[in-house]
Formats: structure tokens, sequence, C-alpha cells
């Protein structure tokens, strides 16, 4: 009896041993493949920077940095990197200046119709896009004749960015414990001192990730100057990548691949910089 | 709580905000005066241009007059607006919901078992794509579609204008690509907080990797799982980036409803008939919205 049932258990052994070998394989094959669908694409913009002769397609490069001087001469390119510095900076530091203060007052101050306010714009934020509102954002830009200036589209990305900006701060906001404040209250510091050497270098490390997640935002915008800039010379990278184009129609690729790359290191730059620093997995986690 | 700041009494009350209610009121006015402009504003001018035969040239510019609903009634009726219609919905539950979100998924729960080393890997891989802007991920799957030179076709051994013959479906590989690490993210991070042991107890009572999926990490992941497809069912809805790959076309084939939007209103300028559709937009947003809300509402709860 004892031995029947070893066996048994032998068998059941071999079954699972079996069925785990089975998944492990096609484990194996769907993370491969998966891994090649996202890998392939990227290989150009990591090699053909770097090849003398570059086309569309994917291959071993002619190594040479011909590109990048190449890409240095086209005045545009240079230019737009410039401009999209301009966007994104300036959207980073407008959602700092107008958002971080709001979302300390929701944070600390509990007032009437406060959860009302919080609902109607997290409600609004996520209705009123880029996509939805794109008729009436062009034409407010045409009536204050902010159209082809830099502050036309900080201003509508700032509008677009702020209310996520709210949110997250005041979540970070709320998550540190008031009796900070309370106590430099008990040594008679004014609010001025409070909030200049007490709350802002608490808050700091949200201020830097909602700054750095403003600015990739803007840095990647396509729609906002797309709709509100005509002028070549204003034009951020995200549109200027669709402008280098010989007179036959023919991409002109050693510009394009040295642009591509040069327009994608700041972003990449920032995420490994928020990720080593606060360990930030969700960067980016609310897109445009 | 409540912050009636005395006059005297100011400094030294604990519990009291470090704000009085002006230093309050500044604090949030320029927050409010953006979102009135920038959220507010757009969304009833939109309404009210849609009632209008409103247009950039023409007798219409001068003088528009209200036309009550014949944009909506006009827009229902064609053709174009309902295969805008239906190549959006086409998108959003081939690219979010079957692609994003699905592979999403079967990425962290394989990423789950394995080694930490591989697993950071592939992650990354999977972030690059995401994180990349959008023009050049649009610049990188032209080159990669291309039908003389580009690199699918030598993979498979084909010659494929996919671009041009299979336009839908190279949008959607495009969005699956670009917005994939989102769910995965997420998904791992709900499948880390399903606590281990709930998992070892059924591994050990003989449970296949499928029975542990439907049987516990489906249903403690429920919530995740709801939560992200109505946000990226929002974001891909709204999505303007095929424009980029396909700039609509061929002929209308990827024309989806924010493409419809830039054509009518910005492309041939007829502001009216464009904010219809826009506002037909905003109340589909505000149903997903609303259902997004109420749920996490409930989550809390």
């Amino acid at each position: 009896m004892r031995l029947f049932g070893k066996q048994i258990q032998l068998q059941d052994k071999r079954r699972i041993d079996e069925r785990t070998k089975v998944e492990k394989v096609s484990t194996l094959a769907f993370v491969l493949l998966a891994v090649s669908f996202f890998a392939i694409p990227l290989m150009w913009l990591v090699l053909a920077p770097f090849d003398s002769d570059p086309t569309f397609r994917i291959k071993w490069p002619n190594w040479g940095l011909g590109n990048f001087s190449e890409m240095a001469e086209n005045p545009y390119a240079y230019r737009s990197l410039m401009n999209s510095a301009i966007f994104s900076a300036g959207s980073g530091l407008a959602v700092i200046l107008v958002g971080a203060p709001a979302s300390y007052v929701l944070s600390r101050i509990k007032f009437a119709g406060r959860d009302a306010f919080l609902y109607i714009l997290l409600l609004f934020s996520s209705i009123v896009t880029g996509s939805a509102a794109m008729v009436p954002l062009f034409l407010l830009s045409l009536r204050l004749n902010l159209i082809d200036t830099y502050q036309g589209v900080v201003l509508v990305l700032t509008g677009g960015l702020i209310p996520a900006a709210i949110f997250i701060l005041k979540d970070f906001t709320d998550s540190i414990p008031k009796s900070y404040e309370e106590s430099a209250q008990i040594f008679g510091a004014s609010s001025f001192r409070i909030l200049k050497d007490v709350v802002t270098p608490i808050i700091r490390p949200g201020l830097a990730v909602i700054f750095v997640w403003s600015f990739v935002q803007a840095w990647g915008n396509f729609l906002a100057p797309f709709i509100l800039i005509r002028d070549i010379n204003k034009q951020p990278a995200a549109v200027m990548m669709y402008s280098f184009y010989n007179d036959g129609g023919q991409a002109v690729f050693r510009t394009v691949a040295a642009f591509s790359l040069i327009y994608t290191i700041p972003v990449l730059a920032m995420y490994f910089y928020v990720n080593k620093k606060y360990g930030f997995r969700f960067y980016g986690g609310i897109k445009g | 709580m409540k912050s009636k700041t005395m006059k005297g009494s100011r400094a030294a009350r604990p519990g009291n905000s470090v704000l009085g209610k002006g230093a309050a009121t500044a604090f949030l006015s320029p927050s409010l005066i953006f979102i009135g402009i920038f959220l507010l504003i757009p969304a009833f001018w939109t309404l009210y241009l849609g009632l209008t035969d409103y247009k950039l040239v023409g007798i219409e510019a001068l003088n528009p007059s209200f036309v009550g609903i014949d944009n909506f009634t006009k827009a229902l009726n064609d053709p174009q607006f309902l295969s805008s219609l239906k190549l959006t919905i086409i998108y959003v539950l081939g690219s979010a919901i079957f692609g994003q979100a699905l592979l999403g998924f079967i990425l962290a729960w394989v990423l789950n078992e394995l080694s930490p080393r591989i697993r950071n890997i592939v992650e990354l891989i999977v972030i690059f794509a995401w994180i990349v802007p959008g023009s050049v991920v649009a610049f990188l799957w032209f080159a990669f579609f291309n039908n003389e030179e580009g690199t699918l076709n030598a993979i498979l051994g084909v010659n494929i204008d996919w671009l041009l013959d299979y336009p839908m479906l190279s949008i959607i590989i495009f969005n699956i690509w670009r917005g994939t690490a989102f769910s995965m993210l997420l998904f791992s991070a709900a499948i880390a907080s399903i606590p281990k042991s709930h998992i070892e107890v059924a591994r050990v009572a003989g449970a296949s990797k499928m029975q542990q999926l439907r049987n516990i990490v489906l249903p403690s992941a429920r919530s995740y799982i709801l939560t992200n497809l109505l946000l990226i069912t929002l974001w891909t809805f709204n999505d303007f980036g095929p424009y980029l790959l396909t700039g609509g076309g061929p002929g209308g084939e990827t024309q989806i409803l924010p493409i419809f939007i830039y054509d009518s209103a910005l492309r041939y300028l007829d502001f009216g008939y464009g904010s219809a559709i826009a506002a037909i937009m905003l109340f589909l947003n505000l149903v997903i919205s609303l259902i997004v809300l109420r749920m996490s509402r409930k989550g809390k709860k």
C-alpha cells in the first residue's frame, strides 16, 4: 500500500515537472518575442545616428559622427531644440509657480467646498483634452494675439498640466505631518518664514518631480505648437522632426537620425535622474 | 480646524493654518484663473461654437449665426463622421484594451516570476518605448513600416506597404508599442500588492498557473484592472498620435476623431462643425470619466 502511494506521488511529481517545463519554455518564448517587439524598432534610434549612410533600414553602421556635425550645420535643428527647451522650462516653472501654492492650500486648509472643487477639477481635467479643446484653444490664442508666441504655447501647456500637478503635489503635501509647521508657529515664526524655511525645503522633492514631469510632457508635446506656432523659427523639436525633407520629398536621413537622438537624450537623462533619486516608478504616469 | 484667525491670537495656536484667509485666496487664485481660462471656458466655448456656423473664411466668418443642433444632425448623417467614430472605436479596442492592457498584464505576470535582473532589463526596454518623444516614435515606426527599406518587411521576408495597405493595423501596433509600459507598471504594482502567502498557499495546494491567475490574481487586481482600462480608453480615445504616422490617411482610413476635428476645424476652417464633433467627444469623455470617478470612490470606501 505504501509503495503504491509513493508511486502515485512520483507520477504526480513527474507530471508537475513536465507542466512547469512547458510553462518555462513558453514563458521564455513569450519574453523573447516581447523584447524583440519593443527593442527592434528602438535599434534605429541607437544605430542610425552613428551610421554615415543611414536609411530607413536598421543595419550595422559605418561608424562615424558626421551626422552630428551635419545636424549642427542646420540652423533650424539647433533652434528648434532651444525652442523646446524654452517651452519645457517655461511650462515647468509656470506649473510650479501656479500649482504649488494652490496644492499647499488644498492640502492644509479644509475650506467649505474644497472636496467639491477637487472633484470638479478632476472631472474637467480629464474631459477637456487637447484634442477635444483644440478649436477654442486656437481661437483663444488668436484673440489674445498669442499665435506664434512662446507665451501662448507655455500658457496653453501650463493650463493642461496644472490639474494633474495640483493633485500629485497635494498628495505629496498630505503625506507630510503638519507638526513641522505647528512647532514653527509655536516658536512664533511668521507665515512667510514658515513657508520659506520649513515648508519649501520639505516639499522640494515633490516640486522637483513635478518640474521634471511638466518638462517632459511639454518636451514631447506635438499638438499645442503644431496648432499655435506657424513661424518655423519658433517651432520646437517635436514639430521640426517633420521638416527635414529635401526638395524631392526624401527624408534627410543623416540630420533626422542625429536629431532624433539628441532630441531624445534629455528625457532619458531625466528619467534616470528621477528614478535614481526618488525611485519614482510612475514617472510620466499621467499622459497628456 | 476652522481657520478663523482672530487678530491677536494669530501666531500661536497650533492647528490653525499657517495661512490666513487672504493669503489662502491669493495662493489659490492663479490656479483658478488658469483652470477657468484653459479648462472651463474651452469646454463651454466648444459647446457654443458647435451650435453656430462659425467659419474662418467666407460670409459666416464676419457674421456667424446660431444654427441650433444643425451641426449635430449633420454629423449623425455624415458618413465621414460615422466612419471616423467607427475607426476610433476600433483604435481604442485594438490598441488600448486588447493591446496595451492585455500585453501589459501578461508582461507584468510573466516578469513577476523571472529573476530581478532579467525583469529590470525587459521593463527598461518597454519603458524606453514609452518615454521616447512621440514624434521620434512616429518616425521610428515610419521607418520600420517602410515599403522598400523597412526592417519589418526584411524580417518577415515580405513586401508590404503597411501604412498604405494596413493603415489601421499599423497605427494600432504603433500605439501598443508606445503605451504598454503604463499598463505593465500598473499591473506590476497590483501583482506586487497581493500577499505572497496567498499565491504560495495556492501553489502548495497544487493550483496551476492558470488557476492561480483566475482565482487569486484577477480578483485581487480587479479594481486596478478596471481603473487601468478606463484610463487608457480615455487617453487613446483622445490620442492625436496617429496623425504623426499617417496624417489620417490614406483617404481618411485612419481618420480617428481627434484627426477628424483637426481636419474639419483647423484645416478646412469649419469651426462650427469641428466644434460640434469636439462637443460629442467632450460628452463621451464625460461618460468615461464619471465611471472612473465613481469606481475610484467605491474603491476608497
